[in-house]
Parts: structure tokens; sequence; C-alpha cells
């Protein structure tokens, strides 16, 4: 998490940051990157329940909770949707549920990343974020429920 | 480069002209379209086949008296004439029109299958079908608590021969298999899968889905009892396969599906069938892909198989070579007989990345498993980059290919 920014803060950040490339290889370079230098999740996570479904490479993702906020940590065999986790994670990680429920990501289509996904890869983006957003909500229930 | 293929009155750039889609641009760059073997793409005379249907006799088939009616049938059953031909298949009634190889399968998984296998019979696939020569038989199996065995592949991606006698006994009812694995391009021996098969008294359903618009089909002397192929693979539209059947096995299959077209006579008590092919024909067929398909079949003849062979191996043969220079690079499948498709992994590479990078270079190929998990669980891979090459292809798109791939792997490696 970058303290004490909104989701919204950070995407800005990010599209600021994709503004500097002018070419197509600079912007996967610049994925690339961040998808090598992502923290490998450790083996007692890389298990089934932790798998996102529907997409082509193996994605795993796990979340936590401290203080009502979330904490996101994600890994995959393909290094490209490794970057883009990384990114995800950037955004969303360390939020209060309710924000990350409501964020509208408009960062992946203002860094182009929709429209250089094709759409079976691109599935695979919004099944992470469909996946991170019910991490929050199953947080936010299990709060609601047990207080 | 450009006069190499040109020749024997081959011309590749005279065949690209004929499909619109190929002067397209993807991501700034002319499309390179390497993804064949999932669907190729269309000339203009499969186009116009449509657009004549739909703007000049677009009726329902076999019902009408009126004109448009009498022309769209009429062009409907040229089709399965020309299909009839297309495979050398001994009567027209044979060609059954279905809505792809998946459906042709399971049309003889449903039909034929619940009909004829028992508790304890066998069924023999391969180690490289696609997901729709493994899961009907599958499905009926487990109904039927009949065993599915399969015949193991090689390190090459052969089928292991040996293995197949070893597994074929006097309860294998069927040997289902592909004539060319779509993952990795081997052509299987099936004339030798159907003698041994028929031997052991099994009945032999081939897979022609990647074979049809590469190899010269004759059923008849091929001696396969049941075919089952995709016009969508061979230049024609999609949503239009082909069950081709001996007729004693079809005439004595039961329906598939029940509805109109497929009767002779409905009471409420009782319904008699039609007659082959209809009765396997329930409901309104796909009229206006089918009579499409008869142009693909006549653009096939026009270019000429043999002449197309020549060159996709060119093709393959080239590409083969050129891509050994990527470092890394693996090729899966390297069966003697092939038909022009590569599949490969890089080091430390995953194919996803490969198809990306790719992609933005506005080069079309499949990465992933194919549709055929267990061949990969076989190589131990996730899946693999899929280069397949079809008639309209060129050196130069190879050299595009292998430069797209030098850039993607300096970026990922
Ligand atoms: C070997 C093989 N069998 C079956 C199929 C299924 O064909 P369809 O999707 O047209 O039904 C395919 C298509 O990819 C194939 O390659």
């Amino acid at each position: 998490m970058e303290d004490g920014k909104t989701i919204k803060e950070i995407e800005e950040e990010v599209v600021g940051e994709f503004s500097l490339f002018d070419s197509w290889d600079d912007k996967y370079e610049y994925i690339i990157d961040l998808g090598k230098k992502l923290a490998p999740l450790a083996d007692e996570y890389k298990k089934d329940e932790n798998r996102v479904r529907g997409c082509q490479s193996t994605v795993w993702l796990i979340a936590d909770e401290k203080e009502g906020n979330i904490f996101f940590k994600a890994e995959s065999d393909a290094v490209i949707v490794k970057g883009l986790i990384s990114l995800l994670i950037r955004v969303l990680s360390g939020h209060k549920t309710d924000e990350i429920i409501n964020a509208k990501l408009e960062f992946i289509q203002r860094i182009g990343m929709t429209t250089h996904l094709a759409q079976t890869r691109s599935n695979g983006l919004l099944a992470m974020v469909k996946q991170m957003k019910n991490y929050a909500l199953a947080y936010k229930l299990k709060n609601s429920t047990t207080v | 480069m450009r006069d190499a293929m040109i020749r024997n009155g081959f011309d590749v750039y005279a065949i690209r002209e004929q499909f619109p889609v190929l002067d397209r641009e993807v991501k700034g760059r002319r499309l390179v379209y390497l993804d064949n073997a999932a669907t190729s793409q269309k000339p203009q005379s499969v186009i116009d086949a449509l657009i004549n249907y739909y703007s000049g006799y677009n009726a329902n088939i076999h019902r009408g008296i009126h004109t448009l009616a009498e022309e769209a049938t009429a062009d409907f059953e040229k089709a399965r004439d020309a299909v009839q031909l297309f495979v050398n298949a001994q009567t027209r009634e044979q060609i059954i029109f279905t809505r792809g190889t998946t459906e042709s399968i399971n049309l003889v998984a449903y039909s034929w299958g619940r009909q004829k296998i028992n508790a304890g019979d066998e069924i023999i696939i391969s180690g490289m079908e696609h997901h729709s020569n493994i899961v009907p038989w599958q499905i009926l199996c487990e109904e039927k608590k009949a065993k599915l065995k399969v015949v193991p592949v090689s390190n090459e991606g052969e089928l292991l021969m040996d293995e197949l006698e070893k597994l074929l006994t006097s309860r294998t009812k069927l040997v289902s298999i592909a004539h060319v694995s779509n993952a990795l391009g081997t052509v299987n021996p099936v004339k030798q899968i159907i003698d041994k098969a028929h031997q052991a008294g099994a009945v032999v359903l081939v897979d022609g889905a990647q074979s049809t618009v590469h190899l010269d089909i004759d059923v008849q002397e091929m001696g396969c009892d049941f075919f089952a192929f995709s016009a969508h693979k061979l230049y024609g539209p999609t949503g239009v396969g082909i069950l081709y059947g001996k007729k004693h096995l079809l005439e004595s299959m039961p329906v598939f599906q029940g509805g109109g077209e497929m009767i002779k006579e409905v009471t409420f008590e009782k319904t008699t069938y039609n007659d082959l092919p209809y009765k396997f024909e329930a409901g309104t067929p796909n009229i206006a892909d089918t009579i499409a398909l008869r142009a693909a079949i006549d653009f096939m003849n026009k270019v000429g198989k043999e002449k197309a062979r020549e060159h996709e191996h060119e093709l393959l043969y080239y590409a083969t070579e050129q891509l050994q220079r990527v470092p890394g690079l693996k090729i899966i499948g390297r069966a003697k007989e092939k038909t022009s498709l590569i599949s490969f992994v890089v080091d430390n590479t995953h194919p996803q990345d490969i198809g990306i990078l790719l992609d933005n270079q506005g080069i079309a190929v499949r990465t992933g498993h194919h549709c055929a998990q267990p061949l990969m669980r076989r190589f131990g891979i996730p899946g693999t980059v899929r280069a397949s090459f079809a008639v309209y292809n060129t050196k130069e798109e190879i050299d595009e290919l292998l430069a797209g791939l030098q850039k993607a792997v300096k970026m990922l490696v």
C-alpha cells in the first residue's frame, strides 16, 4: 500500500507513469519487469482453492485482513500476468473493503491494457479483479456478522 | 523469395488476394495469421455464397414448393454431393450435416454408442486426442460401465502402435482416433490402425478435423467406419460439420434428436423416421453455411490439394529450420509425418507471454493446451505456442514470426 493514498489516487499515479511510454514495447518491458520483481508466494499457498479460474496461465491469489484493511498477495507462472497482478495489488492492497468493492479500476483501460490483451486473456485480468473484490466482500460480510 | 513461392501454377500471392481479412492491420502491422488449425480464414467466394444466399434465395428447405425453397434445397443438397465427392463416400446418403466435428462425434457416441456399448466393453482412444474426442466417450463409458483405454504417445509425438495392439481385445468395441493431432501436427497411421481394429472386431471413428484440409481423404480406401470433420477448418464457414458413416451402421443406428425433417409420419402414438441422411438432421439445418461449404470445397479443388500440401510443407520445413535460431526453443512433436503445424515451448517463458507479445506485433498464434490437456500433461508442460500454416501463408510471414519471437524472448528472458 502507498500510505494514505486512495485507490483513485494510486490509479492516477499508475496512469501518469504509463503515459511516459510511447511504444508498446516500453510498456510491456515495464510490466514484465514488475512481474519479475513481484515477491513470490510461499508454496503452501499455491493450492487449488487459491487459484483464480478463467486465466490461461495459473494464478494464485490470497487475501488477508488487518484492522479493516485487506492485503493481497498473488503469483502466476506467466510473467506478464504477474506484472498486471503487481499493478492490481499496488492499486487495491491495503484499502478498506468498501473502497475495494467500489473501485472502478479505470486505469486498466487508460493504460491500454484492455485493448492490448485479447478477449480471453483480459478475461483472466477481469477474473483476478473479480476475485479480489470477492475477497473484500467476504471480509466485509464476515465483519458485519461477527459484530 | 517471392519467386520461390510461385511455381507450377501455384501463386500464393494470387491466393492471398482471395482472402479479404489478410489485408487488415493488427496493432498497426499487417496481420500475420498463423492460427489456421483453430480456424482458417475464408475466401471471397465463400463470403459471396453466404451473401448470395441471404440476398437471393433464403428459404427453408425440403418443405416449400415455392421457387426460393426449391433453389435453396437444390443448393443445400448440392453441398452434400460436393462433400460426398470430396471424401469419396459411396453414396450421398452417408453424408450427414452436423454443427461440427464435436457434434458429429457426439452423434455417434449418443446413437451408436448407447445402442452398442455394454458394461465391460472397451473403447480405445489415443493420448493425443482433442477433448471433443475424449469427453463424449468418457460420458458414454461412465453411463454404460464400459472402459476407456488410451494408446500412449512417444517422446516424438507419435502413437506407440505396439501398445495399441496390446490394448485391443475381444471386448474392444470402438477405436476413436485423430487422423492428425491438433496440438502436435502428427499424422497418425489410420489405415494401419483401422486394419488392426477391424481384425479385433472393433468399429473405427476417425476424427478428421485437422486432416481434411491437408490430406487427400478417401473414406473407402481408408476403410474407417465413421469420419468426422468441420467446415470451418477448410476455408468454409463455422457451424457446419460432417459425419460420414458406413451405410449399414448409419441405417441400424437410432435417431439422435427428434423434431422436424427427420420424420416420415408423426401421430401421437408413433413416429416413423425418415431415411438417411435426414433421420439424423432434425430441425432446420444451417442452410446458408452448408451452401457456402461447397464454395470452400470448390476453392480447395481449384488450388489443388497436392499443390497446397507442397506449399504448406515447404513452409513447415522452412519454419522448423528457422525457429531453431530462437534460443531455448524446443519443438513439441517431431513426428516423421506431420502437417504444417509447429508447437513449441521456449525455456523460462510461458506460452501465454509469448502469445501476448506476438499479438502486439500483429502475429496471431495459438497458446495454451489446445483442448488436449492430457497430452500437455504427458509432455509435462502447461501448454505450447502453436503456429499453424495454411495455403495462403508465406515465407515472409515466417520471417516475421521469427523476428517477433526473437524480440519476445529477448523481452521475457
Ligand atoms: C483434432 C480435433 N478434433 C475435434 C475438434 C473440434 O472441432 P469443432 O470445434 O469444429 O467441433 C478440433 C478443433 O479444434 C480438433 O482439432
